[in-house]
């Protein structure tokens, strides 16, 4: 047995995502967003999480899938990575399950439309479910941003 | 007991004391004579001694200690300051320096110190030896008189604590010939193991070589006679070594009595060790020199940056509450809530000065350390420069001031090297040989300026041209018809460099545009005004504060901006028929001239809102420096106090167009903060 990780589970475009629960500060529900303009358009703006500015990213736009509308069901997952405050748009988030790391493996080239750079691995759940973990600091690197900027100018 | 409660206070009381040290050894750099200066430098050595002490940290203390005995010989007049003592005691000061670092880092605050010790020592017993050189015309094979009153008590003293003092006779050989250096290598082992109380001739005059083929030492140590002529023996081109053992007797002979010299403090308290008596006689009079002074202390107490930042962020979240009812007072229309309201926003409001004034430090405490710098800097490029600091009482938002320091660093440096000339160019030049750095600090309105003006070679326009050439910033073509503003801009361009050769002092990898940047991410901005040949000065503007600024808020479609009131001229509504189109952009009429109208619509891509198609546009009209500009918005909402928020560390590392910041309002939205300098072209 390996160390018993507890993650949390999103659903995005019909996969099981999953981060560790460390990283996550808060999940609240999808609230209105000030838009920053000349963002990259994942970017979707920034919130006010109780007296504090934090920018919100579209998952799906990250990961280049198709947007989707918002619904009751969709979430804001407030991580942070070092020392960096960012909220992640997913289509749900539904529960808190524990990983053995002995059962984490590497991740596919491409998992669900997302690049492996971006995944820490893929997990089998008890219930034989599938669990893609991300990667959060490849996920909110910054100097990716930076590049898709300059690109787009 | 316990000493972390202390040890902050000691960080910022040792700071201050090491600051006032650099500032006054300074001073005393310009006047040598004057005995005050000395005095003020001394206490502050033995105050921060004591604390060093008290807190356990001996490396500090031990240094302390001998520069006090140093600055203490200086202050009664039996030792002149010369070149070599203020570089040690500059030395001293910036390793004190060091370790007090050190603890800040949490460290130790060790430090290897014996080196300057040694050197501290060295000036010591240099002018210990003096009266005995003066004293050795009669001097004689008893060797009486070779002690002076002083140099006794310290020795017996020693006995008295059961150390053994000797003195030693050390002949070289006939054939050495570096005398000095065999010297100094007996006086570095002696040191060793104990401490070298005098010796004959003076350290000074061996270090000159002005001896014959043996000296005389007094040295205080644990070791046994033995092995101590066999330490000194074993160094080369030694011919003899012979120590005699002294007891208090034989001390009291070899004393040149002065008539009636009172003798220094003998009830000394301390742990027994050769030099307390020095000490003991510095307590005195430090104890004395406080009561001297003609300084009232103010009223204050310490407060904990921490304590007044969580202050500040309590006082902010309460603005926008204020904000919050506000609107309700104005929606539910009760005389007595609007009232009262009205009352909560007055108090608030100075409340607000107040936790703002809580805030403000003087520039000075970034200055302190400028006048030191730049001394050393000049010395180091062999240049002559007097820095001359104005306004350095001017105040500013301590988060101004924590980030401020390095980009005036890194802009001194510059006047200093790239732009002061050479004693030699100077004077070709027909210039006074000594460069002049003014450093200026003012309020204006809501900023603060800082300047940096040099009377050096100024900027040669061509040169920065080719340069930027050469790197590719600019093409030939954009070269032509530049501005002298635009061109010295290029200076603040990144990777870019005009000194010929890459200096120790500038040219590190940083450049001007990590200062630039740095000014910006305050929400200032840096000028330059040079004239070749005669002068550059930078000029650097600075919000007064960062953290609550008087702002318009503006509203276009649903989206809602805040434009900081200090950049605002004016507002007004312009018909759609006064509208010019020249070369295809939009200009209105104002005041007589004529000024860009940009579409802040367009600009920000706002989908819900376009000022194209609006019979009447209502503008904000924004000034950056003298240029001005016209911004097209849909509605005014009003002016509020906002407090500014970064947008977080996702968003800050990009470069983001035209926002500066964020503010929450009054119904939890987050509104943007437009920085209009960059809609000013």
């Amino acid at each position: 047995m390996g160390e018993e990780l507890k993650v949390i589970v999103f659903s995005l475009a019909h996969e099981q995502y999953g981060v560790e629960v460390e990283k996550v500060q808060t999940i609240e529900r999808m609230q209105p967003l000030t838009r920053v303009p000349k963002t990259p358009p994942f970017v979707k703006g920034v919130i006010n999480l109780r007296g504090v500015v934090v920018p919100v990213i579209d998952l799906r736009g990250r990961f280049n899938l198709p947007e989707a509308e918002y619904t009751d069901n969709t979430r804001i997952i407030i991580v942070a990575v070092k020392e960096m405050q960012v909220g992640m748009i997913v289509d749900s988030a539904s529960d808190v399950v524990d990983v053995d790391s002995d059962a984490i493996e590497e991740p596919p080239e491409i998992v669900g439309g997302v690049r492996a750079k971006y995944l820490r691995g893929v997990a089998k759940l008890k219930d034989d479910r599938l669990l893609v973990l991300l990667n959060l600091e490849e996920v909110l690197n910054k100097s990716e941003i930076v590049q898709l900027e300059q690109f787009a100018e | 007991m316990e000493m972390n409660q202390y040890l902050s206070m000691f960080i910022d009381e040792s700071r201050e004391h090491l600051q006032a040290m650099n500032d006054n050894m300074l001073k005393l750099e310009a006047s040598p004579d004057d005995i005050s200066i000395v005095q003020s430098i001394f206490r502050s050595a033995h105050t921060l001694k004591g604390m060093a002490a008290t807190m356990g940290f001996e490396d500090i203390a031990s240094l302390t200690h001998e520069l006090e005995n140093v600055l203490d010989l200086v202050r009664n007049g039996k030792l002149q300051m010369n070149a070599h003592m203020f570089d040690t005691v500059f030395k001293s000061i910036d390793a004190l320096e060091t370790m007090v670092e050190d603890i800040i880092a949490g460290g130790s605050g060790q430090a290897d110190v014996s080196a300057i010790v040694a050197a501290l020592g060295a000036i010591i017993s240099g002018e210990s030896g003096a009266p005995g050189a003066q004293t050795g015309g009669k001097q004689d094979a008893s060797s009486a008189g070779e002690l002076d009153e002083f140099q006794f008590s310290v020795l017996e003293q020693s006995l008295e604590a059961g150390h053994r003092v000797y003195r030693i006779v050390v002949s070289l050989e006939q054939s050495c010939v570096l005398k000095a250096a065999r010297a100094y290598m007996v006086f570095n082992e002696l040191e060793q193991n104990g401490e070298i109380v005098h010796s004959s001739p003076s350290v000074e005059d061996i270090e000159k070589e002005k001896f014959d083929q043996s000296f005389i030492v007094y040295y205080v140590t644990q070791l046994e006679r033995e092995l101590l002529e066999q330490r000194i023996a074993g160094i080369s081109e030694i011919e003899s070594v012979a120590a005699e053992s002294l007891d208090a007797d034989a001390l009291k002979r070899r004393v040149n009595r002065p008539q009636s010299s009172p003798a220094p403090a003998a009830s000394d308290k301390a742990p027994a060790a050769s030099g307390t008596p020095r000490s003991a006689a510095a307590e005195t009079a430090a104890a004395r020199a406080p009561a001297a002074g003609t300084a009232v202390a103010t009223r204050t107490i310490r407060v904990d940056i921490d304590r007044l930042d969580v202050l500040m962020n309590l006082f902010s979240e309460l603005l926008i509450d204020r904000v919050r009812l506000e609107q309700l007072a104005g929606e539910i229309r009760r005389s007595d809530l609007t009232e009262t309201v009205e009352h909560m926003a007055r108090v608030s409001s100075d409340l607000q000065n107040i936790v703002l004034k809580l805030r403000m430090v003087p520039v000075e405490t970034v200055f302190n350390r400028f006048p030191r710098m730049v001394r050393d800097l000049a010395k180091s490029l062999d240049k002559k420069v007097d820095l001359v600091i104005t306004g350095a009482e001017t105040e500013l938002d301590r988060t101004v001031i924590d980030e401020i320091g390095d980009p005036l660093v890194h802009l001194l440096r510059n006047a200093v090297d790239h732009g002061i000339e050479t004693v030699p160019e100077r004077l070709a030049a027909g210039k006074p040989e000594t460069g002049t750095v003014h450093l200026r600090a003012f309020h204006s309105g809501n900023h603060v300026f800082i300047e940096i003006e040099e009377d050096g070679r100024g900027i040669n326009r061509d040169k920065v041209l080719a340069t930027a050439q050469k790197k590719g910033i600019v093409t030939a073509e954009q070269a032509q018809g530049m501005k002298d503003e635009e061109v010295y801009q290029l200076l603040f361009a990144s990777g870019f460099s005009t000194a010929d050769k890459i200096s120790d002092v500038s040219g590190r990898g940083v450049g001007l545009d990590v200062v630039k940047s740095k000014i910006e991410s305050l929400g200032g901005r840096v000028d330059i005004v040079s004239k070749l040949g005669t002068g550059t000065r930078f000029s650097v503007q600075l919000p007064l504060t960062l953290s609550i600024i008087a702002a318009m808020l503006v509203k276009m479609g649903n989206e809602k901006y805040a434009i900081p009131l200090s950049s605002i001229v004016e507002t007004a509504a312009v018909p759609r028929e006064q509208i010019r189109r020249v070369h295809g952009n939009r200009m209105i009429d104002f005041r007589g001239g004529i000024i860009p109208l940009v579409s802040l619509a367009k600009l920000f891509d706002v989908p819900s809102y376009s000022d194209e198609d609006e019979a009447e546009t209502e503008v904000v009209i924004v000034r950056k420096g003298d240029r001005m500009a016209a911004i097209a918005v849909d509605d005014f909402i009003g002016q509020q106090e906002i407090v500014l928020k970064p947008l977080g560390a996702y968003l800050t590392g990009l470069q983001l167009f035209a926002i500066s910041g964020a503010t929450i309002l009054g119904d939890g939205q987050v509104a943007l903060i437009i920085d209009t300098n960059a809609l000013i072209k």
